[in-house]
């Protein structure tokens, strides 16, 4: 089992003909991605790496059947590519792609209330890894080990770090899941939490969050009220200065929160676990999982 | 990116937002001719920075004839002005603005910006004008009143209407507060602004209403499709070595400490300032080299940390993904040969091609490189070498 994507995932990539994504594209084949098709508007006919191109995203899925997309395509174009993705309602949409205007992403989101069944992962996010099935995005593969821990995180990088740091200590993962760190983007803590609090391989959750924004807050809430399974927290920025980041009109709708102070306590209060540093991330997370009882069956050393 | 007041308050013209009249000025000279142009009984004199509480720092003064423009224009021209968002260090004023008075009925708030979570543009106003904000808002929130605004039609008129009712204008007053509201949120969204803000905005004692300050941010992932904007960029206004990592594609904030760090990656490097700190270190930056590192890239970054002379020690935290950890080293050696290491560098590499990075710096045996294997190690003397180098002075 797994959460968002696996074996069963049927994979559209959109921008493919460029360069990031046809070397992404490539790792994630040789991981045992399924990818049926590709879309790159004025190249219909052509492959790439054995990968059938077609101009629309309609096109690609009526002839492939595809069930997800991942977009690497130019930021003023994204937003665009996300909409087309999303109206033929596939079941996620992964956008990597990084500097999307803000007000785009306002449109995107008012233009997914119309298609409820696609999630979209991203934008600006690292994308998603379902360890030995499946990969979207720019995740390395050799940090990851298949096990039982589901990672969430704001920040590319400290998905990797704290990803190798399970593996090190012999914690192997079910999904990493990036989920980006534009101001307005598609999924948040909640809905990833909820899908690895169903997945019944998930045995227990690192959450990785950062200053701006209410999202942790909120997450410890429902952590709160429904998770079942032990969650492991990292907040970074507890040394940012104020107002570099978001601007001041920002705070004023989120009531002054969003510091990583407020996010730790919420999520302290919530009972979770918040390692000190970030190279503590392995380290809070064995400690957790002994408490917890788990650790023997998280403990996948081959 | 921000821009000036009086480069706001020219494009809320533009958008038919009334402002009061005025030029901006660079010398005394030039004051008084606006001035004299102006023929106001009062003349406001502003000091023209990217920061906000220039009132109470002494930067708005209000003259009364054209010596007395001068003379003010003179005392804040070329020096120094220290408000509460500019830090001890204060920024420098070159520019004025030159307006005339206003006859100040009341003063009010309006505010646009987007909301990250419902992701939706949302008008806030106010009665409580020509405060902080964020007093109101810690203090009386109920004061703030919203409207949130649906991207596929736009702000409503009565959303305008019930917003300008909420904010308790007088009724003949309230169809210009709409028509500003309406104009307000035509240019937010024409010129992809992630804030715009009028506070005051003012209702004059012959019931006008007009923007007495304005405050227009704009969002920098959409600059390329606004090249106007970008034409209003004030780099003397810019952190230098912020503005010379920009250029070099490097994400740099200072943060005054002794110890700098170069990271991959925005959520580590925020990381990385924290446990600096955790070891008793003070960090000096914030500094992500971005995901396509090159070897000229990392040696600029070096040679912008070390240009601060506070810098005692420097931390690269590395974790290779699409960055390799050997570029990484490539130039830290190439940064040793230009520029000369002048600080002690911990690296901590790990992820893609690390062997063959720790090879490189192994190799070059550069005396003031201290290769760790673990982050933590890396922060600890990282922090220890700084303080070392301090004690030693």
């Amino acid at each position: 089992m797994s959460v968002f994507v696996g074996k069963d995932t049927r994979l559209i990539v959109q921008g493919l003909t460029g360069r990031q994504a046809t070397f992404h594209t490539k790792i994630a084949m040789e991981y045992g991605t399924n990818v049926v098709a590709g879309v790159s508007p004025g190249h219909s006919g052509e492959t790439v790496m054995g990968i059938p191109v077609f101009d629309t995203v309609a096109d690609a899925k009526n002839a492939t059947g595809a069930n997800a997309s991942v977009i690497y395509v130019p930021a003023r174009f994204a937003a665009d590519s996300i909409m087309e993705a999303i109206e033929s309602d596939l079941d996620i949409v992964v956008c990597i792609t990084e500097h999307i205007p803000v007000l785009d992403m306002v449109k995107v989101r008012a233009f997914m209330k119309a298609h409820p069944k696609t999630r979209l992962l991203g934008p600006n996010c690292p994308g998603i890894l379902t360890v030995g099935e499946a990969r979207l995005g720019l995740l390395p593969t050799y940090i990851h080990k298949k096990g039982h821990v589901g990672v969430i995180s704001r920040s590319g990088t400290l998905t990797y770090e704290a990803t190798y740091q399970l593996t090190l200590a012999g914690i192997g993962q079910t999904t990493a899941v990036g989920l980006g760190g534009d101001p307005v983007k598609g999924m948040d803590f909640i809905e990833a939490l909820t899908a690895f609090n169903e997945d019944d391989d998930t045995y227990a959750i690192i959450m990785i969050g950062e200053i701006g924004g209410t999202a942790e807050e909120e997450a410890a809430e429902w952590i709160k009220a429904n998770m079942k399974k032990p969650v492991i927290g990292f907040i970074s920025g507890r040394q940012a200065p104020p107002g570099k980041r978001m601007g001041h009109a920002g705070a004023i709708i989120s009531g002054g929160k969003g510091t990583a102070d407020d996010k730790i306590k919420a999520l302290c209060a919530a009972g979770i676990e918040v390692a000190d540093t970030v190279a503590h991330i392995g380290e809070t997370a064995v400690r957790v999982l002994k408490k917890a009882g788990i650790y023997e069956k998280c403990h996948t050393a081959e | 990116m921000k821009i000036h007041e009086y480069q706001a308050k020219q494009l809320m013209k533009w958008y038919g937002i009334p402002i009061p009249k005025g030029q901006p000025a660079f010398s005394p000279e030039e004051a008084a001719r606006v001035a004299k142009d102006l023929g106001a009984a009062v003349t406001v004199v502003k000091a023209q920075i990217y920061a906000g509480g220039r009132g109470k720092a002494g930067g708005v003064k209000l003259a009364h004839n054209i010596d007395e423009v001068k003379y003010f224009a003179s005392q804040i021209l070329g020096k120094k002005l220290v408000t509460h968002q500019t830090g001890p260090e204060g920024k420098m004023v070159n520019r004025l603005l030159i307006e005339e008075g206003s006859d100040i009925e009341k003063e009010y708030y309006l505010g646009i910006t987007i909301d990250r979570d419902s992701a939706e543009v949302i008008l806030m106003g106010s009665a409580e004008g020509g405060m902080e904000i964020e007093t109101v808002a810690a203090e009386a929130p109920e004061k703030i009143f919203m409207e949130r605004v649906n991207p596929a039609v736009g702000l409503q008129p009565f959303q305008a209407k019930r917003l300008t009712c909420r904010m308790g204008f007088p009724g003949n007053a309230r169809g210009k507060v709409q028509t500003l509201m309406m104009n307000l949120y035509t240019l937010f969204v024409e010129k992809d602004c992630s804030l715009a803000e009028i506070n005051p905005l003012v209702l004059t004692k012959g019931n006008d209403i007009i923007a007495l300050d304005a405050k227009l941010n704009f969002d920098d992932s959409a600059l390329f499709r606004h090249p106007e904007v970008e034409a209003l960029r004030d780099e003397s206004e810019e952190d230098p070595k912020e503005r010379a990592a920009a250029k070099a594609s490097l994400s740099y904030v200072n943060l005054g400490g002794d110890v700098a760090c170069m990271v991959n990656g925005a959520g580590l490097a925020m990381a990385t300032v924290d446990i600096i700190k955790f070891y008793g270190g003070e960090p000096a930056n914030f500094l992500d080299v971005g995901g396509d590192s090159t070897v000229e890239k990392i040696a600029e970054a070096i040679r912008i940390m070390q240009s601060d002379d506070q810098v005692r020690s420097v931390f690269v935290n590395i974790f290779g993904g699409i960055n390799k950890c050997d570029v990484i080293a490539g130039g830290i050696v190439e940064a040793a040969k230009l520029v000369g290491l002048k600080v002690p560098v911990v690296a901590r590499l790990d992820g893609t091609n690390v062997e063959a990075g720790k090879k490189i710096l192994r190799e070059a045996a550069l005396p003031k490189v201290h290769l760790v294997g673990k982050m933590e190690d890396g922060a600890k003397l990282a922090v220890e070498l700084a303080a070392q180098a301090k004690e030693a002075v």
